[in-house]
């Protein structure tokens, strides 16, 4: 145990630094932030709308965005270490696979936290335009990288079942996509309005395991303790998946 | 020092080792030899601890594999077949990671560093981009890395694969050397390294071991030949 702050810190720091080693890192914020942006100020009539709260035009596309791009992150955690055969080499050294399973998925969430820091600038917009609320706009962060970790735990997961980077993405994208729909108000109230109402009890169940609406709660302003535990859930389920495959490839 | 029983390794309905058994102790090199396919890399692996055995027990200076393999694979040292490494990083930043993974830091880590590019001729590549490496440095750089923290154990598979000969003769001379005070396992498909640095050999064939001996014993094996390269074929010819 004593060992394992260490060996994380090894893992870590090596991903870390291989994200900015490559050009994926820098392409991804990039896209990040002009896809953050570029809904905000098009799509969420960012400017116009008179409440200057961000939680509408800014972190509405978040989830949207994330599906996508938390994938291109995450999906070289473990596909491309058995892709490189360099599994072999970190399995076999005198650390527990949790320690990589950790020191990687933390490497892939700083990548995140930095580019959410980067959208900074648009919180300053807003603080210059109006005299906005800091409340929602403080939770509507947390709640946007609460989901952007959630992307990437299912993305983690799914690398360690190939080595094909491309396969991972896409599972990885449709996962996402499917955690997210499933709670989406408009598909949940549509699905209500079909089924009889023998069927609205499920429909709500499945719609409370959606990444979506625990999300929206949380943006209204109010966190609460059950959503940051539905996060957390989610996020050690996914990487008690991930210790699952890498386990089960060397069964 | 290693002490392998009953070792079996199923994949599915295919048995890729079939009840292997062998030790080697401190001061022996045990050279394993045998067709593509016999069963060397998956051994290794379990040996190592990559793949878990579908039955059969492996202990490492008295250390249970199985059961406390966190301990057990300190003392090891390995080096997979093919070599693998990061392709993004600079060959001492990857040994920097392996020495911290090995629990190296500060000014150990430094001279394991350094020790390692020295031993295995490095030292001008020391700051080149693993990528760019050719075949035989991308060998040697894996291969410093199984011996950063100066194991008890070393498991080398094919450290010979893809070198030029004066390197292949200088990893056998170092693979004879550490073997003094180390218990070394490594494969190969050159008969003559066996006689160069092994004080042991063994046999596998379809997953079992088929002869186990010193260099000189395993050449009397089969009557009328008398190279090692004459003996290796006529014990794992295939049958029909
Ligand atoms: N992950 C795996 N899944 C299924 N079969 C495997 C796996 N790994 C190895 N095998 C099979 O196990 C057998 C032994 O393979 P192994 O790699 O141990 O051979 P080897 O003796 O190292 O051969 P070579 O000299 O070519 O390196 C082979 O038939 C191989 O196809
Ligand atoms: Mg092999």
């Amino acid at each position: 145990m004593n060992k394992a702050i260490p060996n994380i810190k090894a893992v870590f720091k090596r991903e870390f630094f291989a994200y900015f080693n490559s050009p994926v890192a820098y392409v991804i914020v990039v896209i990040f932030l002009l896809a953050t942006m570029g809904f905000a100020f098009l799509f969420g009539d960012f400017l116009r709308t008179n409440n200057a709260s961000l939680t509408q035009s800014f972190f509405f596309w978040h989830p949207w965005i994330y599906i996508v791009i938390a994938p291109a992150v995450g999906m070289r955690l473990w596909s491309e270490e058995q892709r490189l055969g360099t599994l072999e080499l970190l399995i076999t050294m005198p650390i527990s696979p949790w320690h990589a399973i950790i020191g990687k998925y933390l490497a892939a969430a700083v990548v995140w936290f930095v580019a959410l820091c980067l959208t900074g600038t648009i919180v300053g917009t807003v603080f210059y335009l109006g005299d906005p609320d800091p409340g929602p706009i403080i939770t509507g962060y947390i709640a946007s990288y609460c989901y952007a970790l959630a992307c990437l735990a299912v993305t983690s997961a799914a690398s360690a079942f190939t080595r094909n980077q491309v396969v991972c993405f896409i599972v990885s994208v449709a996962l996402c996509l499917l955690l997210t729909l499933i709670g989406y108000p408009p598909v949940v109230d549509s699905i209500l309005k079909s089924l009889p109402t023998w069927g609205e009890g499920l429909v709500k169940a499945i719609a409370y395991t959606s990444f979506m609406d625990h999300f929206y709660d949380m943006t209204k302003g109010i966190i609460s303790i059950r959503d940051l535990v539905y996060f957390a859930s989610v996020i050690t389920i996914g990487l008690i998946i991930t210790d699952q495959a890498i386990r089960s490839k060397r069964a | 020092m290693i002490n392998v029983q009953n070792l079996r390794k199923e994949f599915g309905s295919k048995v890729a080792v079939n009840g292997v058994t062998f030790s080697v102790e401190k001061g022996q090199v045990l050279g394993c030899l045998g067709p593509n396919g016999a069963g060397k890399s998956t051994t290794m692996r379990m040996i190592t601890g990559y793949f878990r055995p579908t039955s059969g027990s492996i202990s490492i200076g008295g250390v249970d594999m199985l059961t406390d393999p966190e301990t057990a694979k300190r003392s090891i040292g390995y080096l997979p077949e093919n070599a693998p490494l990061y392709s993004d990083m600079t060959v001492a930043s990857f040994l920097g990671f392996c020495a911290e993974l090995r629990g190296l830091t500060g000014t150990a880590k430094s001279k394991a560093i350094d020790r390692v590019l020295e031993l295995c001729f490095l030292e001008s590549v020391r700051n080149q981009s693993v990528d760019t490496l050719s075949k035989g440095y991308k060998h040697r750089t894996c291969f410093a890395q199984s011996i950063i923290h100066d194991p008890d154990v070393l498991i080398l598979d094919e450290p010979t694969d893809g070198l030029d000969p004066n390197q292949k003769h200088e990893v056998r001379g170092l693979i004879k050397r550490m073997g003094q005070n180390k218990a070394i396992i490594f494969s190969t498909h050159i008969l003559e390294e066996v006689e160069a640095a092994c004080s042991r050999a063994i046999i596998i064939d379809r997953g079992k071991v088929v002869a186990d001996g010193t260099p000189d014993e395993l050449k009397k094996l089969v009557p009328g030949v008398n190279t090692l390269d004459a003996v290796f074929r006529a014990i794992t010819k295939t049958e029909g």
